[in-house]
């Protein structure tokens, strides 16, 4: 399924070229149209990085959920790093622990690996497979399930109805 | 139309606070590791408001400031990654608090594994 | 007074750019003068839609583009460098 990709990816040249023009004039869109298909044949005919994302409505709604979930998570984050570097005893416990994931496809472990990167207290060090290695500012809990629990569980229930 | 325009500024005054505790954690954190934590995600969200603020003030630039969002979204936690991963490889020194390090042990049979087979 | 506002803010980012520079200077490793130049351009993409703002050319969001593509390519050939040697 090799088509998938190039559509998915000429249809993302085309809006950010909509999005960078911000107007709708006809010359605009027929130029944006023709130079993204051309781009899209040259550099997307054989890759296949959207091969896995799933396209139906429960897929598409789940998505709109993860965003929702990632921004709250970000937001979390930040208001943890800021309580750790103003307080003037400086609470860390940092280590370097180790995960298992579940999902399968690399676009998934992309975009699991850089969620984990952007929530409280985690950041990805080393991806191998299906093992990840991540440095934890806090550590808590003893062994690998219960890291698992913590970290990776919260995302990894909505991108495995998303990329399978 | 001013009331927006104090929202907006609002918004990019939040985020600017956000850009300082990221480079106050720059100082004050001890090893690189923890630095890369608090210097990257507090500056992402920083950046993120404070673009947010000018966006919301001009409102016909909205398609640039929205795609330098999701740019920044995407490229800050690859290029951390990478920096961690690299001062992992070539043996920065860590903290004195670190509790745990499962890498190395990977990270050594790997390079066992490496010298075995140029034998 | 959302123009004072957008002043104070523009001061806050250049302390901590300066913060960072403070950083990059005192550094205990490479690695360490890396970090500080990311957080250096992060925070001085908004400074430049800052100005874009106070000399009233939206055209400056542009260099803002740019500039944080060519940052994100020097931080990553210069990771990869470091533990690879290119």
């Amino acid at each position: 399924m090799k088509i998938k990709s190039l559509i998915i990816s000429i249809i993302t040249l085309f809006v950010i070229w909509v999005l960078l023009n911000m107007k709708l004039s006809t010359e605009v869109l027929i130029s944006g149209a023709v130079v993204s298909v051309l781009v899209g044949l040259i550099f997307c005919y054989t890759c296949g990085i959207f091969d896995d994302l799933k396209l139906n409505p429960k897929a598409i709604g789940y998505w709109f959920l993860y965003i929702f979930v990632f921004i709250g998570e970000l937001v979390k984050s930040n208001f943890d790093v800021a309580r750790r570097v103003v307080s003037p005893k400086l609470p860390i416990n940092p280590g370097f622990v180790e995960v298992k994931t579940k999902l399968k496809s690399k676009l998934g472990r992309m975009i699991l690996t850089n969620s984990i990167t952007l929530t409280p207290g985690t950041l990805t060090v080393e991806l191998k497979d299906d093992t990840i290695f991540i440095h934890w500012i806090d550590v808590k809990g003893e062994n690998m399930e219960e890291h698992t629990n913590a970290i990776v569980s919260k995302f990894e229930k909505y991108l495995e109805v998303i990329y399978g | 139309m001013e009331i927006i325009k104090i929202i907006g500024a609002l918004i990019t005054l939040l985020g600017s606070v956000f850009l300082l505790l990221g480079s106050i954690g720059l100082i004050r954190m001890p090893d690189v590791f923890t630095r890369i934590q608090t210097g990257t995600k507090a500056s992402t969200l920083g950046t993120l408001l404070s673009l947010l603020g000018i966006g919301i003030i001009y409102f016909d630039i909205a398609g640039k400031i929205f795609l330098l969002i999701v740019f920044i979204l995407i490229t800050n936690p690859v290029s951390s990654h990478m920096l961690a991963r690299a001062a992992h490889y070539i043996g920065v020194k860590k903290a004195d608090v670190t509790v745990v390090d499962e890498l190395e042990d990977f990270e050594n049979e790997k390079l066992n594994n490496k010298t075995k087979i140029s034998e | 007074m959302a123009n004072i506002i957008l002043q104070i803010a523009g001061g806050i980012m250049l302390l901590s750019i300066v913060l960072s520079t403070f950083r990059f200077f005192k550094a205990g490793s490479l690695v360490d003068r890396v970090v500080a130049f990311d957080v250096m351009t992060v925070a001085s993409i908004s400074l430049i839609a800052l100005i874009s703002h106070f000399a009233g050319r939206t055209i400056y969001i542009d260099v803002a583009i740019i500039y944080g593509l060519l940052s994100f390519l020097g931080v990553i050939i210069i990771a990869r460098y470091l533990e690879k040697s290119l």
